[in-house]
């Protein structure tokens, strides 16, 4: 589920992410700085060691509608943001591969590295997902978690 | 009847996905959930957010068919 891209790319979904295609994308002749942040899945959480995967659960719809309030929130705060590109995945993925990437452009790179840290911040604060870790023989939800909030109150 | 939909870990405590429900308030709805699907439900309900139509409600706000009424755990995306 992609929205068109204009000056914001949203998307949920199950395919992979290419951290390389968003940061081709964000880039603007008026722009000196792409921040790209790359969230990737590890060998371990608080609570267990040996995971191999991640397995995210979400209402599509409603994620995709809470990643806009995220973007729209990052523009109120940073209008000098150029483009802004956010991308999360859903199902199973495997160890080291990328769950989340956020890309921004700017003139300057103190906006850039801001709005990029706002906006995975507000992503893991404000967005309807859920994660399963997933191991040799087993599976749990992660206990991981904060009770979900408005992106304007990051 | 209004749409109950049960996200994440609130699916696995419940049993299913999504579940229909008479209300007629939002309240009434959550407290036959609780009776429907037991003590792991309630304590998870407890911790969660409830929204109707995408947005937090009060919980004597009247439900019908065309609610959908979503219970969010709390959140581990990213």
């Amino acid at each position: 589920m992609s929205s068109a891209p204009t000056s914001d790319w949203i998307s949920i979904t199950e395919h992979p992410l290419s951290p390389d295609e968003l940061s081709n994308w964000v880039v603007r002749p008026n722009c000196g700085a792409v921040v790209t942040f790359s969230g990737i899945v590890r060998d371990h959480s608080s609570s267990r060691e040996n995971v191999i995967a991640l397995e995210y659960e979400t209402n599509a719809a409603m994620a995709e509608q809470r990643l806009h309030d995220v973007v729209d929130e990052v523009r109120k705060r940073w209008p000098a943001l150029e483009r802004v590109a956010v991308h999360h995945r859903i199902g199973r993925v495997q160890l080291s591969v990328s769950t989340v990437v956020v890309a921004v452009s700017a003139p300057h790179r103190d906006v850039a590295f801001e709005a990029a840290r706002f906006c995975i911040d507000a992503l893991k604060a404000s967005v309807p997902m859920w994660k399963r870790e997933l191991w040799e023989g087993g599976s749990a939800w992660s206990d991981e978690t904060s009770p979900i909030v408005n992106a304007r109150d990051q | 009847m209004a749409k109950l939909i049960l996200l994440g870990p609130a699916h696995e405590a419940a049993g299913r996905r999504e579940d229909n429900f008479d209300g007629p308030t939002l309240d009434d709805v959550l407290q036959e959930a609780v009776t429907r699907y037991g003590a792991e439900f309630r304590a998870l309900l407890e911790i969660s957010q409830v929204w109707l139509n995408g947005e937090s409600a009060a919980p004597t706000t009247l439900v019908d068919s065309h609610d959908e009424i979503m219970v969010l755990p709390p959140v581990s995306g990213g």
